[in-house]
């Protein structure tokens, strides 16, 4: 039983995941673009999360109201003013961009807020949990994983049935046709990377109400992100579910093992499907 | 004469340090169709690529209904009434034939075309319409690309090969369907290596050798000689 209850609670913990892994899949989908700022970018959204809660005294989940437009709003600017400069035929430029970018991120989160491990105050919903057919499951835990479905539900129906999405796909087929056709794939990326912080927004909240975090830990989130990606299979967010839900388990099955195999046991866990499945259980079937 | 639409003058075109064209002056007035042939390498997809913004230009070589549109980017050329049926079709994979056709309306133009006209231009695409654009044929796939053009309602279309790699079968019923398709007022530019085709169906022709215009004229009264020699350079 207690087992069973490390694979539940991994797979809740793997939704937490798949919400970090979600932007960078859709951003690395339209414009080929691997944003290794992705994780402080997660941090950040929790940053701003934490300074709407202490100025109003709104609830966390509240104060999504105004983080995820305003890391929308970060992002198109980040993109149209910068990124978008950056890509071409030469997959360099944009790697040591957002890498810099990481590290202007952290510095400037230690500068204003200190490097204090901070938290989020979410009340009961911290402590809350229900009793399903005997497992003990945290409120917070479920509604992550509820989110992350309906997030990954959201972008998948947006990629697939919205002339939005119908953009992405083209601008990501064929840059010069798309053009040609009077999307402005500057524009597109745009709105993809608006998209993508806004999920990621969801995401630092949700963090910030389950752990303390501190600006050093965004890289952390980036390897975890980046793992669930890869072990669901570029390109295929349901996989990217699928992904972060493995690493999830694999981390909280080996901590149950000995609580200092955690992380191991999740590097583990991709290294091994890297080796048998090199492009993901999941690689992009065409929908 | 009747107005001219588009226009080039004395226009260049490089590729970093190599230089594609040399002062092409070529014009298409509205209603017309126009014939541009020329060997491989002769210039005619890179003029092509200009006249779209998808190669960047130096100001005032090209006019769209007296306008200077040298520096816009393509999708602000788009907009404005000018599409292409791009060499090769280069159909997107990822879009199923119905999206394809409904990305060439995204620039919002009104006019006569819709998907339903497209599907009566080519029924088998409304048979097809939800399978994955590169499942089909080549002459299919080639129906897609110009309903996909065709969805803009353009003022002037550009075909650029579109006989390149399909079956002389698939090529006539194609010409058969291109009188249907230019008309109420839309002018097109027609890139060929087939010269007899692109003749056919053009009022004027010019020939490219070497990025250098060799040779203008009435498709009609062209002579096979001119054509040679404007299109092998050859005394």
């Amino acid at each position: 039983m207690d087992w069973l209850n490390a694979i539940v609670q991994g797979t809740l913990l793997g939704g937490l995941y798949a919400l970090f892994a979600a932007g960078l899949s859709l951003i690395f989908g339209v414009m080929r673009l691997v944003n290794i700022a992705h994780g402080d970018l997660i941090i950040l959204a929790a940053y701003l999360g934490l300074t709407v809660t202490s100025a109003t005294g709104l609830h966390p989940l509240l104060a999504l109201v105004l983080v995820v437009p305003t890391m929308g709003v970060i992002g198109y600017v980040l993109q149209r003013g910068l990124l978008n400069q950056t890509l071409g035929d030469d997959l360099l430029p944009p790697l040591l961009v957002t890498f810099g970018l990481s590290v202007i991120i952290q510095n400037s989160l230690l500068e204003v807020y200190s490097a204090d491990p901070q938290k989020m105050d979410a009340g009961a919903l911290e402590t809350a949990s229900i009793a399903v057919g005997g497992f003990n499951l945290g409120v917070l835990p479920v509604l992550t994983f509820v989110v992350a479905i309906a997030v990954i539900w959201g972008l998948q129906w947006t990629f697939y049935h919205t002339a939005l999405g119908r953009a992405f796909r083209a601008v990501s087929d064929n840059q010069d046709i798309a053009q040609l056709m009077g999307l402005n794939r500057r524009h597109i990326f745009g709105i993809a990377m608006a998209l993508a912080l806004g999920v990621t927004a969801i995401a630092g909240i949700l963090l910030g109400i389950r752990t303390s975090f501190d600006p050093s830990i965004g890289g952390g989130r980036l390897i975890f992100g980046f793992e669930a990606v890869i072990i669901g299979g570029l390109g295929n967010l349901w996989g990217t579910l699928a992904g972060g839900v493995i690493l999830g388990v694999a981390q909280t099955v080996g901590a149950k093992i000995d609580p200092g195999w955690q992380i191991l046991s999740g590097h583990l866990a991709f290294l091994f499907i890297l080796a048998i499945r090199p492009n993901g259980l999941f690689p992009r079937i065409s929908a | 004469m009747p107005e001219s639409m588009l226009q080039t003058q004395g226009l260049d075109a490089h590729y970093g340090d190599f230089q594609a064209l040399y002062g092409v002056d070529m014009e298409v007035s509205e209603g017309e169709v126009l014939a541009i042939i020329g060997s491989n390498g002769a210039g005619k997809t890179t003029l092509m690529r200009s006249i779209t913004g998808l190669l960047s230009n130096v100001s005032d070589q090209i006019k769209y209904h007296g306008e200077d549109i040298s520096r816009l980017r393509a999708d602000e050329i788009a907009v404005k009434g000018l599409a292409m049926v791009p060499e090769g079709r280069q159909l997107f994979p990822s879009l199923s034939v119905r999206e394809n056709l409904m990305i060439g309306a995204q620039v919002g133009r009104k006019g006569p075309w819709h998907l339903d006209a497209v599907y009566k231009l080519f029924p088998i695409l409304e048979e097809r319409k939800d399978q994955q654009s590169t499942s089909l044929s080549g002459g299919q796939q080639q129906m897609v690309a110009i309903g996909r053009a065709l969805m803009a309602n353009p003022d002037l279309i550009l075909f650029d090969e579109i006989s390149l790699g399909l079956a002389p079968i698939i090529i006539k019923d194609i010409y058969d369907a291109l009188p249907g398709i230019i008309g109420e007022g839309m002018s097109a530019i027609i890139v060929e290596q087939d010269i007899s085709k692109a003749l056919s169906v053009s009022s004027r022709v010019y020939c490219l050798q070497e990025g250098r215009v060799s040779l203008e004229g009435a498709s009609d009264t062209v002579s096979r000689e001119e054509i040679s020699r404007a299109y092998f350079g050859i005394e």
